[in-house]
């Protein structure tokens, strides 16, 4: 509690800065200039900018004549607007933050509340400084800078399946419910006020409908932010949320329509304007979609060919996206409708054709900006509220908006999803119903739209936006706070944590396929059939034009599942082997050899079925999802997981000198793996060796480091050779025979091999190194090596010592061997005898050195 | 109405058939109907040869095995009520008729829909899914966009997944428990016309 309390101290602290950073600054002509009256929060940054550029054009030392050279002089003007602006999303991410570090209290009101509360405190210190509220949201602010992020963001994680299976629904709650709302609150309140319950207002009936329309629709922000903690069952999820993102473009039309109606005055309104407007909605709303679907293919095809900027791909689906609303805001199109569109129809594509990596980045990129924006987007909310000039007060206008919005959302829900039930294959229960309709927040979009309406044709535009400001309080804080108790309370079914499993998706599939052959064979054309259809033209057509062709071939979801699961469990098996205090089993090819045979002793088999059920069994002393997963990866060496485990080890078994290089590059991130480097690498190993092979033979006192590795290789060898015996004694031989085939022409023959460039890049190469080496390698592994180097001294010197010239033959090319020779190679031959005994184990791919190393 | 109810004088025991499938009459017509397209040769049964005129049928990974589980009782011809009673599990379950609990379990509960795809995998219902017949499902639906390995690979790992008892297959508890999560209600369902 202390904490946070410090931290809104500081919040305190830096508002102040900040404001007297702006009064210092305040310079009257600055203020005129920019929007006439109170200063909005960065007004359109242009205008700043060349005003702020008009300023030190002119200015600067050329307005005072220059007695002396100034070292240092203050340039509040120069900087004001970015200042400004970046101070207020540091403020804004600093409230998030302070919220986000009480848990407590965010489990019982929802974060965005909490940001319109911190809003209300903001805005209360400004206030009180400066008597006149000087920042608020701006509808341009809102509308291109911080809407488009979240939609975008929505549009691109939208879950495609489940809304297109639910886009009947949700384009009838989109439509018909929005016109709905907007209609029934108009004309409501409109006979309210005929009956006087309002008191003396100057508000037309196009006026009310103008005012409905705007507190119409769902918003999509405020949506996300409450039911995003909710975790609703999906098919809830996606028709509220899918509802608020599509009724935009119906919010819009009848915005325009209305605000055009008041222009144009109730005797000029005709049939054919009522029709242009209803010709308008569509085309609105489908030229909009159609512009986002144009874009997204745009970005489909861009990133077919953005391999070598790899760097800044995902750069483009920003750009692009965001590019695609301003060109739909420009045709007056829906912007909101095509950029969701835009996100939908790429995401497909873009994740197949982009890098790995490009694609996390940009899933997070998303994620950043999104959550970011939502977050300023609250904390202006609040703001904006503590502002006298649009306090109008009218009880009998905002208590009746307040009812009527709540009451008709609850009838138009009901009504809608009655008639829509009768034609749903799994009918939407009652208490889903309940949620969806007190689901029904409205935003910051709202808000926009009041502050965009015009003073001079509508009158009691304050008073519009008071109550909207209100009505967006009461739903997001009210009905956001006890959403989550209601939705215990009715007991609505969750969403369940859904844990990939490769049998699932595969059933799934099948189900696809079975539906479709169903309905073949009741003959009628159903929506399974659509979709096989669909997907036929899709996998066909549109996948060949944009996807690249080496992403088509792995577009399947199972093996999609089958790839993530691989990728998760190698991230496991590393994570393990660094809790463990070393990846040494994994450099041990002697271990792997043991693992396999993992199906053929009991204990190995128990573990594995705890593991796979409970991550309790984590504790046990063997990884056994990481040994699974090594058996894994060994099967599907060509797979990506294994390119990935070999990269997070090279990465934390050698260090090299030169591996700052990549962090100066800004087209290259790859780590560093110059040919030389691991010539280098090479040589300072065999040169270790040989000084240790050379002055063991000569009698010599062995370096600290052989000893230790000999032990620790014997350590291991021991558990291990113990159970190959029991398993299967041809096996054992296979690593005796190495080391003495390798004997005879050890060294030259390991440089020769070196040097044809096999294996090079093999993590099983580096570990015995001199003792400065240590210092390089990570701590953990440097830590337990030296444990083990302890406790080796002591134990091996009472077993036996490597200094007998036939004891050290035997022992020196052996670590040779095992060390410097690919793994892969050498695991491929345990794989091949092991089939031999097992019939079932199906024969590994042809070993192949990882895909993405530097040489080419 | 009444022409309803006389045409549904053609379907022998059509109230039977209602109570044990859930089809509402009209449902049942219509499928009368299309079982009567089906079976060219007026014989009053279907064989798999007429499945296999289904154009969509053939080109469907997994159609064979589909008309399979038509013929699920060894013999090769499907009258109207068997036929029904297979349709019957793609019905969305009714959650008032189960809470009933009186009546006998309907092909649409969960279990059913679930016993319906184990046996598309199981092909020589041995009751337990083998390695070799997760392959061969995989093989059908996967089909060139992935390497044999990789199949197998999957094929192993679905398995290990799902099998609890370490006999290498998956029996149909098993199978149930591992889609225990899965909304099979949704998933396994089409809306039948009326």
């Amino acid at each position: 509690m202390a904490a946070s309390w410090g931290f809104t101290l500081f919040l305190c602290v830096l508002l102040m800065v900040c404001r007297g950073l702006s009064l210092a600054g305040e310079d009257p002509d600055q203020t005129l200039s920019s929007s006439g009256q109170v200063k909005a929060l960065n007004p359109e940054i242009d205008n700043a900018l060349s005003s702020n550029h008009g300023t030190t054009g002119e200015g600067g030392h050329a307005v005072e004549p220059i007695t002396t050279l100034p070292i240092v002089s203050w340039k509040w003007h120069h900087v004001t607007t970015p200042y400004l602006v970046a101070l207020w999303i540091l403020v804004s991410w600093l409230c998030k933050l302070v919220i986000e570090a009480n848990h407590h209290v965010t489990s019982v009101i929802p974060e965005s509340a909490l940001l319109i509360c911190f809003g209300f405190i903001l805005g209360g210190m400004i206030w009180a400084a400066d008597k006149v509220q000087t920042f608020r949201l701006t509808p341009t602010v809102f509308f291109f800078y911080l809407l488009p992020q979240v939609i975008l963001d929505a549009g691109y994680h939208m879950p495609n399946k489940l809304f297109f299976t639910n886009l009947g629904g949700i384009l009838v709650h989109a439509v018909i419910g929005t016109c709905w709302n907007a209609a029934s609150l108009g004309l409501s309140l409109w006979g309210c006020q005929m009956g006087g319950a309002m008191g003396d207002l100057d508000i037309g009936l196009l006026q009310y409908l103008l005012f409905g329309s705007l507190m119409a629709a769902v918003d999509p922000v405020a949506v996300i932010a409450v039911f995003e903690q909710v975790h609703v069952n999906d098919v809830l999820f996606i028709m509220v949320f899918g509802e608020s993102l599509l009724n935009d473009g119906v919010t819009v039309v009848l915005f325009n329509v209305f605000d055009a109606f008041v222009s144009l005055g109730g005797p000029k309104i005709d049939a054919a304007e009522i029709i242009k407007g209803i010709v308008s909605f569509f085309v609105v709303a489908f030229g909009g979609s159609l512009v986002g679907l144009v874009f997204g293919l745009l970005i489909s095809l861009l990133t077919r060919c953005t391999k070598n900027i790899q760097i800044i791909e995902p750069g483009f689906i920003f750009v692009l996206g965001y590019l695609s609303y301003l060109t739909a805001e420009m045709l007056s199109l829906s912007a909101i409708l095509s950029i969701v569109f835009c996100g939908m129809c790429c995401q497909k594509y873009i994740n197949a054709n982009m890098d790995e990596n490009s694609v996390q980045t940009v899933r997070y990129a998303m994620k950043a900006f999104a959550n970011g924006s939502e977050t300023i987007i609250f904390v202006f909310l609040g703001i904006s509220a503590i502002d006298k000039v649009i306090w109008v007060w009218n009880t009998g206008f905002i208590l009746l908006t307040l009812l009527f919005v709540l009451v008709y959302r609850f009838i138009g829900v009901f009504f809608l999803t009655w008639i829509l039930n009768r034609y749903r294959l799994v009918p939407l229960e009652f208490v889903d119903q309940v949620i969806m309709s007190y689901g029904g927040l409205r935003g910051a979009v709202a808000y926009g739209l009041a502050v965009m309406l015009d003073e001079n044709k509508i009158k009691e535009k304050n008073l519009m936006v008071c109550t909207t400001l209100i009505v967006v309080y009461f739903t997001v804080i009210l009905q956001g706070i006890t959403m989550k108790p209601l939705v215990m309370w009715l007991k609505v079914k969750r969403a369940a944590v859904t844990e990939v499993s490769l049998l699932e998706k595969l059933t799934n599939k099948m189900f696809n396929h079975t539906l479709v052959a169903i309905e073949d064979i009741s003959g009628q054309i159903g929506h399974n059939y659509m979709r096989s259809k669909w997907k036929y033209f899709e996998e066909n057509w549109m996948s060949w034009i944009l996807m690249k062709p080496s992403a088509r071939k792995k577009q399947d979801q199972v093996f999609d599942v089958f790839h993530q699961l691989n990728l998760k469990d190698a991230m496991e098996y590393v994570t393990e082997g660094e809790r463990r205090g070393s990846l040494e089993f994994v450099r041990n090819e002697n271990s792997i050899i043991d693992f396999k045979k993992k199906s053929e002793s009991e204990s190995f088999d128990i573990n594995n079925a705890n593991m796979s059920n409970d991550h309790g069994a984590i504790r046990d002393p063997i990884p056994s999802v990481s040994l699974e997963m090594h058996e894994q990866i060994m099967k599907a060496v060509r797979e990506a997981e294994a390119i990935n485990a070999h990269h997070l080890l090279d990465q934390h078994l050698y260090k090299s000198r030169k591996q700052h290089r990549h962090r100066f590059s800004r087209s290259h991130f790859d780590i560093n793996r110059d040919e030389k480097e691991v010539q280098e690498i090479f040589q300072r190993t065999m040169r270790n060796r040989l000084k240790s092979f050379t002055s063991a033979k000569m009698g010599v006192k062995p370096p600290k480091t052989i000893v230790k590795h000999t032990q620790k290789e014997q350590q291991q060898k021991m558990p291990n050779g113990k159970s190959m015996d029991k398993a299967k004694t041809s096996y054992s031989g296979d690593e005796g025979s190495e080391g003495d085939s390798a004997s005879g022409y050890d060294q030259s023959y390991m440089r020769a091999t070196y040097r044809a460039g096999a294996g090079i890049e093999n993590p099983a190469f580096m570990p015995d190194l001199d003792p400065m080496d240590l210092l390089q390698i990570p701590p953990w592994l440097g830590e337990s090596e030296l444990d083990s180097s302890m406790v080796a001294l002591s134990h091996r010197a009472q077993v036996d010592l490597p200094r007998t010239p036939s004891n050290l033959r035997r022992l020196a090319p052996l670590r040779i061997s095992t060390r410097s020779t690919d793994s892969f190679t050498l695991e491929n031959i345990p794989d091949t005898q092991q089939m031999d005994s097992d019939q079932l184990q199906p024969p590994p791919p042809p070993p192949r050195p990882p895909r993405d190393d530097g040489y080419v | 109405m009444g022409s309803s109810s006389s045409s549904r004088n053609k379907i022998p025991n059509a109230q039977e058939l209602m109570r044990q499938t859930g089809f509402s009459s009209a449902h049942l017509l219509r499928l009368h109907d299309r079982f009567e397209s089906l079976d060219r040769d007026n014989r009053g049964y279907l064989s798999p040869d007429d499945f296999e005129a289904l154009g969509g049928l053939a080109m469907n990974p997994i159609g064979g095995r589909i008309i399979e589980a038509f013929f699920s009782s060894g013999q090769d011809t499907v009258d109207f009520s068997s036929f029904v009673r297979i349709l019957a599990h793609f019905r969305p379950t009714d959650r008032n008729r189960n809470k009933e609990g009186t009546q006998q379990e309907l092909p649409s509960s969960r279990t059913r829909k679930l016993k319906f795809a184990f046996q598309l995998y199981d092909l020589d219902r041995d009751g337990k899914i083998s390695r070799e017949e997760l392959l061969q499902v995989l093989r059908a639906m996967l089909g060139l966009q992935v390497t044999e390995e990789q199949l197998q690979s999957i094929a192993e790992r679905a398995i290990q997944e799902a099998d609890l008892d370490k006999d290498d297959a998956i029996s149909f508890d098993e199978f149930k428990k591992s889609l225990e999560k899965m909304d099979i209600d949704t998933k396994m369902s089409v809306s039948f016309l009326k």
